[in-house]
């Protein structure tokens, strides 16, 4: 067995990650790209790339053409796209109810939102540690399901998007 | 001083310092008047209503506008860096900034210029940062809740998002993940962990697990977890030692609670009303010789 690799044996990488200003310009962009229908996930970028409070999307690198001119054009440019080396931090898929009786709570990773069945009104957000959750909390509560912004819409940090989770299996749950 | 650092959730509200008062179930910094909801408004409300009742001077806000887009934070930061290292303070806490390394040790290089460390205290997106800008050992205390201490405990998660799953964060694992955030320097000296159960832990070890008054109505009640930064902060300002600080703070938030007769959908500004009769209990309550809080049915 050689103990070098030749060139043609080294494994290139098929998938790339873009980068963004913020959180919020990657929730959009992840949603431009969906819609397109390319097949992208929102993750955590690796170290060399981490600032605080930061998301990536990894993308197919052989789509990287299209994808940069369609984000251009929706004016939602990534600031970087870059070849996956390392695995991506995955997000927590956990997702957790609690019935409270008359109120149903749901959390996601460090987020829960709490809504009363009978209303459907969400009366309490709680969890979280960036700028935007007090923000949000202002923005939800006292709104029903169907009446509230979406977390996802208005939030600019992970822990917007891990409430977005849980408003999504709460709406999951409430509405369908 | 008592300083108390965060942002409050208003879109390019300017940088604003000054001395916090209660009134009226608003809370003012200054002259300057806002209802008090869940975040950095609900832990500087009960900061200062701890001050009031145990007359000390009034703890001072340092404060601006953020709703996640991270620019208010970075002017509290930014200012912080200019300013931290002339103000005379003996207890500082960080609370509700955007999460970003590089103003992260900007901070710290201000708190290594200040003539004398001050206590550190950090919870929320503070408590976040430190973590994983690997400064954990330099705080004093952090309050985080199950899910952040598995944040803690996962040497790789940036941010409680990215929790690994195979780290799980449930109530009866909370000793193996105290243990680990601790093995990976990854927690402050000491830690309050808030949960069904309040764990307090000194340089690895659980001293005390506060498990009464146990309301679990509190749980979805936003702010509860940012009344008990609060509270905490104002004790150890007082001068009682952080441990029995930590211990009294999780015992007088769960008693506030529980006098609020609260349903999931209470608000954190009715809890904090009952402070000063759950701190007066406490304080009755606290057996001053042997340093033991006896409060009925705990």
């Amino acid at each position: 067995m050689p103990l070098i690799k030749s060139k043609k044996e080294e494994k290139k990488p098929d998938r790339g990650f873009l980068v963004f200003h913020n959180t919020s310009d990657v929730i959009r962009a992840e949603k431009i790209l969906k819609k397109e229908g390319f097949k992208i996930r929102v993750m955590g970028p690796p170290p060399e790339h981490r600032r605080g409070c930061d998301l990536v999307i990894e993308f197919p690198l052989i789509e990287q053409l299209n994808i940069l001119r369609i984000l251009e054009k929706k004016s939602t440019p990534p600031i970087d796209a870059v070849p996956v080396d390392n695995p991506l931090l995955k997000p927590i898929e956990i997702v957790k109810t609690k019935d409270f009786g008359k109120y149903i709570m749901v959390r996601a990773a460090n987020m829960k939102m709490t809504v009363e069945k009978s209303t459907l009104k969400i009366v309490n957000i709680s969890g979280g540690g960036c700028p935007d959750v007090p923000y949000l909390a202002e923005k939800l509560i006292g709104k029903t399901l169907k009446e509230a912004p979406e977390p996802k819409q208005i939030g600019h940090t992970l822990c917007a998007y891990a409430l977005h989770i849980a408003y999504e299996e709460m709406t999951k749950r409430c509405l369908l | 001083m008592l300083a108390l650092i965060g942002t409050i959730p208003y879109d390019g509200f300017p940088i604003l310092s000054g001395e916090i008062s209660v009134k009226n179930s608003n809370i003012l910094i200054g002259e300057k008047s806002f209802q008090i909801k869940r975040g950095f408004k609900a832990m500087i409300g009960a900061a200062s209503i701890v001050c009031k009742e145990l007359s000390l001077f009034p703890p001072t806000a340092f404060t601006a506008g953020d709703i996640g887009l991270g620019d208010g934070s970075k002017r509290l930061y930014e200012h912080l860096r200019n300013q931290l290292s002339g103000i005379q303070v003996s207890v500082l806490t960080f609370h509700y900034l955007m999460p970003d390394i590089f103003w992260h040790d900007q901070i710290i290089k201000a708190i290594e210029e200040m003539s004398k460390k001050p206590i550190l205290i950090a919870d929320a997106g503070f408590m976040y940062v430190a973590k994983m800008s690997g400064f954990a050992p330099f705080y004093d205390l952090f309050t985080p809740d199950i899910g952040e201490l598995a944040f803690l405990a996962d040497e790789l998660a940036p941010h409680p998002f990215y929790t690994r799953g195979f780290i799980c964060h449930e109530e009866n694992n909370v000793p193996s993940l105290i243990s680990r955030a601790y093995k990976s320097e990854n927690a402050s000296k000491f830690l309050i962990v808030k949960g069904e159960n309040d764990y307090i832990c000194s340089n690895g070890e659980i001293i005390a697990i506060i498990k009464e008054p146990n309301v679990e109505t509190l749980e979805p009640i936003g702010g509860t977890g940012d009344t008990l930064t609060g509270i905490v902060s104002a004790l150890v300002y007082s001068g009682y030692a952080i441990e029995d600080a930590a211990v009294m703070a999780a015992i007088i938030n769960r008693l506030a609670g529980e006098l609020a007769n609260p349903s999931p959908s209470t608000q954190v500004s009715e809890i904090i009303s009952y402070i000063p009769k759950a701190l007066s209990i406490v304080l009755k309550s606290l057996d001053k010789k042997n340093n033991e809080i006896h409060v009925k049915g705990n």
